[in-house]
């Protein structure tokens, strides 16, 4: 019985993975005083869900969905395309967050969530 | 064309966005006409929609002729046609707006402003006409990145302070959502949402399912700022340009209450969300707070723009508590509101632009005299802010009395108390600006008068203020169709 | 029967129209009163020609189109309405008249606005008065409230502001309750037309529909200025004079006692009210009211403020009346609407006159003004001696049926209450009468009346006082009208 629960538990790794890296994601993105560390934060929580995308799509033994003779099947080919769009909406997002980030640095010169606050006052 | 026209509404203002910079380049006015033709297609187009739906149904385009559930489809129902037409309506309104606002408020980011307007729009529109639920992600970031770069346009620089929280939160949200879509890609293994309604049948005892529900619920209600997830809208409407709070209150938060209309009513339906799950008790409990609490805050505020955004919180809650009721009466309230809360908030932050552009006065202590001062401009003011208070027989009392009369017979007479009672509390804030406009001390009057650019987008939403009231019935048959569609 | 004419939309829209044209003539200040002038001739001249169609039985309805499904938007002039139209419209133009004097004699600012404000003013009125359903009614009922507030806070002192803003909270947290009520109304029967005799009959259960009845009160009550909702009436008494005249003697406060009249016998219905059981609780309620405003006015030293109070007390007398559902109450009532109307505008352009001739507001001052105002004060001493319910000045025939109505009832404290109040009048009447005449002034005053554009309005409604007392049923139509709408309501007296 103990040993099929951690099978599950490790079957489902990839899942894990996933959770633990949203987990960390949010926690830089909330929690972070300097602005690029939210920013990596964001990011990190992106891939996440770029890999739990890819992972749930993934089937062992099955082949890319690439035209080759002697495929025994194809994976899903759908959640690869989903990621590539989802990459670029992160990749614009990361562009315009560094750019603000860019003109805040020229306006505040400093980073530092706490200390723009202040300056805010 | 008819067959097109789905798709023509999206592609328009996305075309107009990409030469905006070219067109730029040869003469920095030409960006204010190109906008102007765009938006008035986009406007023709909604209104041919409406017509064409009405006459033939819903409206379905397969994009590159790839059949349903494979393909991405544009689909348009009534709701889908109704806030395309809000959408362009506002739209255009703000585009004749902007060019004088824009001239000086942000003269060196002309061409900007206005591609960035554009694709505002276009992801707005994307939203509402699109059948794919990725696709619904993909144009919700199209519309938020515009916002936040939009909002970062701002004068001062807390605008910036203001745009990086917003889009912290935004992406916060927006990667919920995208959660959410995966887990139920996971379990129905496709992306249209029609389809995806029907596979779901199956899944209402689905953990995963419950998780994606709670996943978007909370993205949508961040990026409509439901209080308490609110916390980056103040600021956000205080410091973007005037005709960008105009944009972003009238139409951003509308946009996020379609997508919760769409995928609670439509994709995982009331049986889901009423009765597995109290998605509708929780977000109407929200909602009633978040009404109460957004205008005491507005009661509080001495910036007049800070005073709209609050109240724009609790306009949002109106328009929850609507979908949370799930009952014919409470739904036709929110799309009521919806349409009137737009044309309202539209008015006033426009209102408020025009002040701003000839006085420069941004305080509610300032306001003495306003009303000989700038006479037009203070009147639209007035008309927008006495429906907001509900005053019949203004737009903003027909939203109410619905909302008002669903949450009866859904037997929740304390959420019909707490709309009215809000209207007290809209009263006490709107009436405070409105006594120093009007019968402040007046030390020196010199009337100012705003450019008939300016004025005419405020006359013709001040007009529609008026005439969505008094002739609500004229749309009312098409809304509460709509209503009485989704809840079936 | 109902007879389809445009006239009452006419007669409801005529004064807002007006309105535009005295704002447009905001500098010539002669035209702009012609256009007041004509508007309220007019305005009476339509709403009395319908007299006689009425008088025959018939109302006449006008739709102009649905505002929400089953609800039109539509006027329906009945015997009760009417009545209440005509008084309206017939006190506009003599108000208009002392307006004039009072605002030129004073040199007021803001005249355009005043007027203005003014006719909008009468137009929702009217359109209370003329509303087919609670929905429509409610609509003018709002417009009456936020139209009123200009003119309370005319002055815009800080005291003005902040009655202004004490009216708002007051009035607008009564439409609050109010509109809660006809929604609840809607949503159980999905019909708000008035309809004689009630049409709430059958639906809801007992508890609902006494809460209901109790928002309904509530809600017009804030209007109706009944105890405790009534402290905004006597600061409202910065207004202008001729607005606490017209507006807070007659057109906004009986809006409110209009408003629970149509909802006891338009909307509940007497069977149905008698069945829950509220009617008599109700006059209860009232009856405090009639004599805690009495003894407030008389602890009053400002003349407007006494007035108020005094207002506050007679307006509890209708509501009393209706609330006894039966036919003499309801005779009394409605007959004290337009009773109590002559006779408190008469007393408040007393108030005016004074105020304009000798800059006096309070009554410790007025010793030995009966000689220097000789007519004002005659119109005073009529009014009050109505108001204290003396024949043949004709408070004291309203005040006779609604004894009647008491006994009828079989409700001997109220009775109680009815006469010791009329001794309360007397108290705090007569002081001022014998301050006016038996007082020397301090100084040698000569003889110094308003001007003759408030006089001669204050006279004529004190002779209208005693007439309407004198020939009841002779002037016609006021007796007449009550007698049939209390024919629909109770099938015949």
């Amino acid at each position: 019985m103990r040993e099929l629960e951690l099978e599950w538990i490790i079957g489902k790794y990839n899942y894990w993975v996933f959770v633990l890296l949203v987990v960390i994601g949010f926690y830089a993105m909330t929690s972070k005083k300097n602005l690029i560390k939210k920013i990596i934060g964001m990011n990190i929580m992106q891939t996440a869900i770029f890999l739990f995308y890819i992972s749930a799509g993934y089937i062992k033994e099955l082949s890319a969905p690439i035209l080759v003779e002697h495929a025994t099947g194809y994976v899903n080919p759908l959640p690869q395309v989903l990621i590539l769009t989802a990459i670029v909406v992160s990749v614009s997002t990361t562009a315009v967050a560094l750019t603000i980030i860019i003109k805040i640095y020229q306006e505040y010169r400093t980073l530092d969530e706490d200390k723009i606050m202040e300056a805010n006052q | 064309m008819n067959t097109n026209l789905p798709v023509l509404i999206v592609i328009i203002p996305l075309m107009s966005s990409f030469i905006m910079p070219v067109v730029g380049l040869i003469r920095r006015r030409y960006c204010h006409i190109l906008s102007f033709i765009a938006t008035s297609a986009v406007f023709i187009l909604a209104i041919m929609l409406i017509k064409n739906v009405t006459l033939h149904g819903t409206l379905s385009y397969h994009l590159g002729n790839w059949e349903p559930p494979w393909g991405i489809e544009y689909v348009i129902d009534n709701l889908g046609a109704y806030m395309a037409a809000i959408i362009a309506f506002i739209g255009l309104s703000i585009s004749v707006y902007s060019k004088k606002s824009i001239e000086k408020e942000l003269n060196k980011n002309l061409v900007f402003y206005y591609t960035l307007h554009m694709l505002l729009l276009t992801g707005l529109l994307g939203i509402v006409v699109t059948g794919d639920i990725f696709n619904l992600y993909v144009f919700l970031e199209i519309s938020s990145l515009s916002a936040y770069a939009l909002i970062a346009l701002g004068e001062k620089r807390q605008a910036l302070t203001a745009s990086f929280k917003y889009l912290i939160l935004g992406t916060i949200a927006a990667s919920f959502i995208l959660i959410g879509i995966g887990f139920l890609y996971a379990v129905t293994g496709t992306l249209n949402m029609a389809d995806m309604s029907l596979h779901l049948e199956e899944l209402y005892g689905s953990r995963v399912v419950h998780a994606a529900a709670v996943l978007i619920v909370v993205g949508l209600s961040i990026k409509i700022a439901l209080f308490p997830l609110h916390s980056w809208l103040p600021n956000a409407y205080t410091h973007a340009p005037s005709t960008v709070s105009a944009l972003i209150a009238a139409l951003m938060s509308k946009v996020g209450a379609y997508m919760m209309i769409r995928l609670l009513y439509d994709v995982f339906t009331i049986n889901f969300f009423i009765e597995t799950m109290p998605v509708g008790e929780i977000l109407s409990w929200t909602a009633a707070i978040a009404i109460i609490a957004g205008s005491i805050s507005a009661i509080a505020q001495k910036n007049i723009k800070r005073m709209l955004a609050y109240s724009s919180i609790s306009q949002i809650g109106y328009i929850v508590l609507g979908i949370g009721l799930a009952n014919t009466a409470g739904l036709t309230g929110s799309l009521l509101h919806i349409l009137n809360h737009a044309l309202m908030k539209g008015c006033l932050f426009l209102a408020v632009g025009a002040i701003i552009y000839k006085t420069g006065i941004k305080n509610i202590g300032d306001f003495n005299g306003l009303g000989k001062k700038m006479p037009y401009t203070m009147a639209f003011f007035a008309i927008a802010s006495l429906s907001m208070v509900g005053v019949p027989p203004l737009c903003g009392f027909f939203s109410k009395w619905y909302l008002a009369l669903g949450s009866i017979e859904a037997g929740r007479w304390i959420f019909a108390l707490v709309i009215l009672s809000s209207s007290l509390l809209n009263a006490g804030y709107f009436f405070r600006v409105l006594e120093k406009a009007y019968f402040g001390e007046q030390n020196k009057i010199d009337k100012t008068i705003a450019p008939a650019s300016m004025l005419i987008p405020m006359l013709v939403l001040a007009a529609a203020c008026i005439v969505f009231g008094i002739l609500v019935y004229m749309i009312l048959p098409y809304v509460q169709y709509t209503a009485i569609s989704l809840i079936q | 029967m109902d007879v389809i004419s445009i006239k009452p939309l006419l007669a409801v829209f005529i004064s807002a129209a007006a309105s535009v044209l005295i704002l447009l003539s905001d500098k010539k200040r002669n035209l702009r009163e012609t256009w007041t002038m004509i508007a309220a001739t007019l305005k009476f001249i339509i709403i009395a020609s319908m007299i006689p169609a009425v008088l025959e039985g018939n109302n006449i309805y006008y739709k102009l189109f649905n505002i929400l499904p089953g609800i039109p938007f539509a006027f329906r002039v009945d015997a009760f309405g009417l009545l209440f139209g005509v008084l309206a419209s017939f006190l506009w133009i003599l108000t208009s008249v002392y307006s004039i004097g009072y605002v030129r004699g004073l040199a007021e600012h803001a005249q355009t606005r005043y007027f203005a404000s003014f006719a909008i003013a009468l137009s929702s009125t009217i359109g209370v008065a003329f509303a087919a359903n609670l929905l429509t009614l409610f609509v003018f009922y709002e417009i009456l409230t936020l139209i009123t507030y200009p003119l309370v806070i005319h002055k815009q002192s800080a005291k003005a502001k902040s009655a202004g803003r004490k009216y708002l909270v007051y009035t607008l947290s009564g439409g609050v309750v109010l509109l809660f009520a006809i929604i609840a109304t809607y949503s159980l029967t999905g019909s708000l037309g008035f309809t004689p005799g009630g049409f709430l009959y059958g639906y809801g259960s007992v508890l609902g529909l006494q809460i209901l009845f109790a928002a309904y009160i509530v809600g017009f009550g804030v209007k109706a200025a009944f105890m405790p909702l009534h402290s905004w009436l006597p600061s409202a008494m910065v207004a202008p004079t001729p607005v606490s005249a017209l507006l807070h003697a007659v057109a906004v406060v009986k809006a409110g006692v209009f408003g629970v009249v149509r909802t006891i016998f338009f909307v509940f219905g007497p069977t149905l009210v008698s069945k829950l059981g509220v009617g008599i609780p109700l006059a209860y309620f009232v009856a405090y009211t009639i004599l805690v405003a009495s003894m407030f006015a008389l602890t009053q030293d400002n003349l407007k403020k006494m007035l108020a109070y005094s207002t506050i007390s007679q307006l509890s007398y209708i509501i009393l009346g209706a609330a006894y559902v039966n036919p003499a109450g309801l005779f009394g009532g409605v007959m004290h609407i337009a009773h109590h109307a002559f006779m408190k505008i008469t007393l408040f352009f007393c108030a005016g006159a004074i105020y304009v001739a000798t800059k006096k507001k309070n009554i410790s001052e007025l010793d030995g003004i009966g000689k220097s105002m000789p007519y004002t004060m005659a119109a005073f001493s009529i009014a009050a001696f109505g108001m204290a319910g003396f024949p043949p000045v004709c408070g004291y025939l309203s005040k006779w049926y609604l004894l009647l109505g008491s006994v009828e009832a079989n409700q001997l404290p109220l009775v109680a209450v009815l006469l010791s109040s009329a001794l309360l009048n007397v108290a705090y009447f007569f002081p001022i009468i014998y301050r006016a005449y038996f007082k020397q002034a301090k100084t040698k005053t000569k003889k110094n009346e308003a001007p003759a554009l408030m006089l001669i309005p204050l006279t004529l409604t004190a002779a209208i006082s005693i007439i309407l007392g004198l020939w009841p049923d002779a002037p016609g139509f006021f007796y007449g009208l009550v007698e049939l709408m209390a024919k629909n309501i109770f099938g015949g007296i």
